[in-house]
């Protein structure tokens, strides 16, 4: 038997400045992953991807990747995209002190 | 120096004219990603986690002035006041915008800059001794040929499209400060019997995932028959390298599948070929390089107030015993500055640190800077002196730590802070291991050590060979290090060995300390280095001091 659809989420780089961005419920990239659109569904989430990915003139390197649900939204289950959702630990550099 | 010729002008603002239009096709949706990657990979324009990273060539890790205050401006307008010198001696900047590269590009190509084939799978950026040119012990300055492989390597038609990545390194000293048995091709300048300069050629090493010390192919090479010789081992390499498998495409692969000495074979007999093709133009033109390289002007002047100042100064005298290396010319120091200040990031100096470091170096340093390949910044030339005005210099800017070859002097990759492949941070445990031996204030009595930490496989941290190494790995979703031992990069170059299991983030800093605890209570005195010791009683005391409580259970 195959093993549960773990909850994904949408993630890629913002074409101009890399910046991490993540895709939400209305099609637009958000640089606050708890903005982010779970998906629960495998199907959908392929859906989603091929949607993300033809969105090449926007974003860069999309690709699906597990988050959990949290009051406030999304939120990252692997540390490498819990570093993505802040920037460096050397600088007070990125999305940590962006607004 | 080496200055661009009208031709290197031309290559380079044509490169940036053109790469100017990618990115604005790229832009408005005329490129698709894969039809632009390949493209901004070839300008050294990378995309990592947080933003874009530019990598600039600093070839064979030598800067002037002008240089530096162009890389110091690059810093402050299209990143984030800072800049990050690496391993191969290259410089990049973390956070630049795409629109924005161009101008950069442009800016470099200002100052005689560029960042042509620091990424791709095609010859990279050729390093060289950051000591060449002054250093004591050096049979001759190895830039010019450095440079000259860069002039031949530099858009080669043939060797555009290579199984992988290429690198060469190249050294004028019996001592090795350039790691050339790690790499593709290492060049160790030697004599032979009849005393004449030449090189010997090593093939076939490397770090990554299969760490391999490089072969010797060939004992002594004329001088003149450099090119076409590399021509040649490059050549085959194209040929035989692996096109089906990433992991299995280096070199030292094809060295280790097909053996050394059918590799040489090939080799000298495509050698026997192209000898005949370079009919002198290559001399010709090494000659001319060579005239650019002609060593400073060195002056005599007293060195009574040097060492006044140091017999006064007891911080001054401990920068000098560290950061000082024997010149070639009497009275003179090759000075290494720290970017290493205990808790910061290795590599990395802000525009204003870079400004500083140019104006020294134009003032007392005969316009020169060098990159280290511990990413630390050279003053090659610098009369004694005027040590104290150089001292005082560095110290004001945050730069006088008096900590090189030290347990503080840590190699660091980015790691999992900025880099797309990293499978862990590299930066905190540097940070960390520095900040925790400066409050025990131990530094300097455990003497010379070199920690080395890679964020992931690739081992861009070089922690293979780390006399203590660690390996940042993703163990089921939690950062952990792997520690290897009794690695060397130098003219005594060893893979260094896996000590056991990993330890976790919080862990590692302790294990360390451990480590080195062992180390200070077996060592036979204090001239005893941790290699040495290591060496001598190999690794179970160490294993011993990582893993108490597997010795308690055996024990038992």
């Amino acid at each position: 038997m195959s093993r549960p659809f773990a909850p994904k989420v949408l993630t890629a780089n913002d074409l101009l400045d890399g910046n991490a961005v993540w895709l939400t419920a209305d099609d637009a990239w958000s640089r606050n992953m708890a903005d982010a659109e779970l998906l629960e569904d495998e199907a959908v989430a392929q859906d989603r991807l091929l949607f993300a990915i033809a969105q090449s003139d926007v974003v860069v390197g999309a690709y699906l990747v597990d988050a959990e649900a949290s009051e406030k939204g999304p939120v990252p289950v692997h540390f490498r995209e819990a570093f993505r959702t802040r920037g460096p630990s050397n600088y007070p550099h990125g999305k940590q002190v962006e607004v | 120096m080496y200055t661009y010729t009208d031709f290197d002008e031309k290559f380079v603002r044509e490169r940036v004219a053109q790469f100017r239009t990618q990115v604005e096709r790229r832009i408005d949706g005329a490129l698709t990603e894969d039809e632009f990657k390949p493209l901004r990979l070839m300008n050294g324009l990378y995309l990592q986690l947080h933003a874009y990273m530019l990598r600039v060539a600093i070839p064979y890790g030598t800067l002037n002035s002008r240089q530096m205050r162009q890389l110091a401006y690059l810093a402050e307008r299209f990143d984030k006041g800072y800049g990050h010198f690496t391993t191969r001696q290259n410089i990049q900047y973390n956070w630049p915008k795409l629109k924005d590269v161009p101008d950069m590009l442009e800016a470099l190509a200002d100052v005689g800059m560029h960042a042509i084939q620091t990424s791709g799978n095609t010859i990279r950026n050729v390093t060289a001794d950051h000591f060449a040119g002054a250093a004591a012990d050096e049979i001759e300055d190895p830039r010019p040929v450095a440079e000259l492989l860069r002039q031949w390597s530099t858009d080669h038609p043939e060797f555009q499209f290579l199984p992988r990545k290429f690198k060469i390194a190249v050294t004028g000293s019996s001592t090795d400060r350039a790691v050339t048995k790690a790499h593709d091709i290492g060049l160790r300048m030697v004599r032979n019997t009849a005393g004449e300069p030449g090189f010997e050629v090593i093939v076939g090493g490397g770090l990554g995932r299969t760490p391999m010390i490089g072969k010797v192919i060939r004992d002594f090479l004329p001088k003149a028959d450099l090119l076409p010789y590399c021509e040649a081992i490059v050549g085959v390499y194209n040929l035989l390298g692996r096109r089906d498998n990433k992991y299995k495409a280096r070199i030292k692969i094809t060295v280790s599948e097909n053996g050394l000495e059918k590799i040489r074979d090939l080799v000298e007999t495509r050698f026997a070929d192209l000898r005949r093709e370079f009919n002198g133009f290559d001399q010709e033109l090494l000659k001319t390089i060579e005239t650019q390289f002609s060593p400073p002007v060195f002056f005599e002047a007293s060195v009574d107030g040097y060492e006044a100042y140091r017999a006064a100064n007891p911080a001054f005298r401990s920068w000098t015993d560290t950061n000082l290396n024997a010149h070639r010319a009497a009275d003179y120091a090759i000075v290494s500055v720290s970017t290493k200040k205990h808790g910061a990031t290795p590599g990395d100096a802000s525009a204003e640190q870079m400004r500083v470091l140019a104006d020294l170096a134009e003032r007392y340093g005969h316009d020169e800077l060098r990159i280290s390949h511990e990413q630390n910044v050279i003053l090659p030339h610098v009369h004694k002196s005027d040590l104290p005005a150089v001292y005082e210099g560095l110290r004001n800017a945050d730069l006088g730590t008096a900590n090189i070859g030290l347990v503080s002097d840590i190699i660091a990759c980015p790691g999992m802070d900025y880099c797309a492949l990293a499978t862990a941070r590299s930066i905190p445990i540097a940070q960390e291991i520095a900040e925790r031996f400066d409050t025990l204030k131990l530094e300097h009595e455990i003497g010379a050590l070199k920690i080395k930490i890679s964020g992931c496989i690739n081992a861009c941290g070089h922690h293979h060979v780390g006399h203590i190494g660690i390996l940042g790995l993703d163990r089921a979703g939690v950062e952990n290090y792997q520690i290897t031992l009794g690695g060397d990069g130098a003219e005594t170059a060893t893979v260094g060995e896996r000590a056991g299991p990993g330890f976790s983030a919080e862990d590692i800093v302790p294990a360390i300390e451990r480590l080195i605890a062992t180390y200070l209570n077996i060592r036979t005195d204090a001239d005893e280095a941790f290699l040495q010791t290591y060496r001598r009683v190999g690794l179970a005391p160490f294993k011993a001091a990582l893993y108490p409580e597997k010795e308690a259970q055996n024990a038992a």
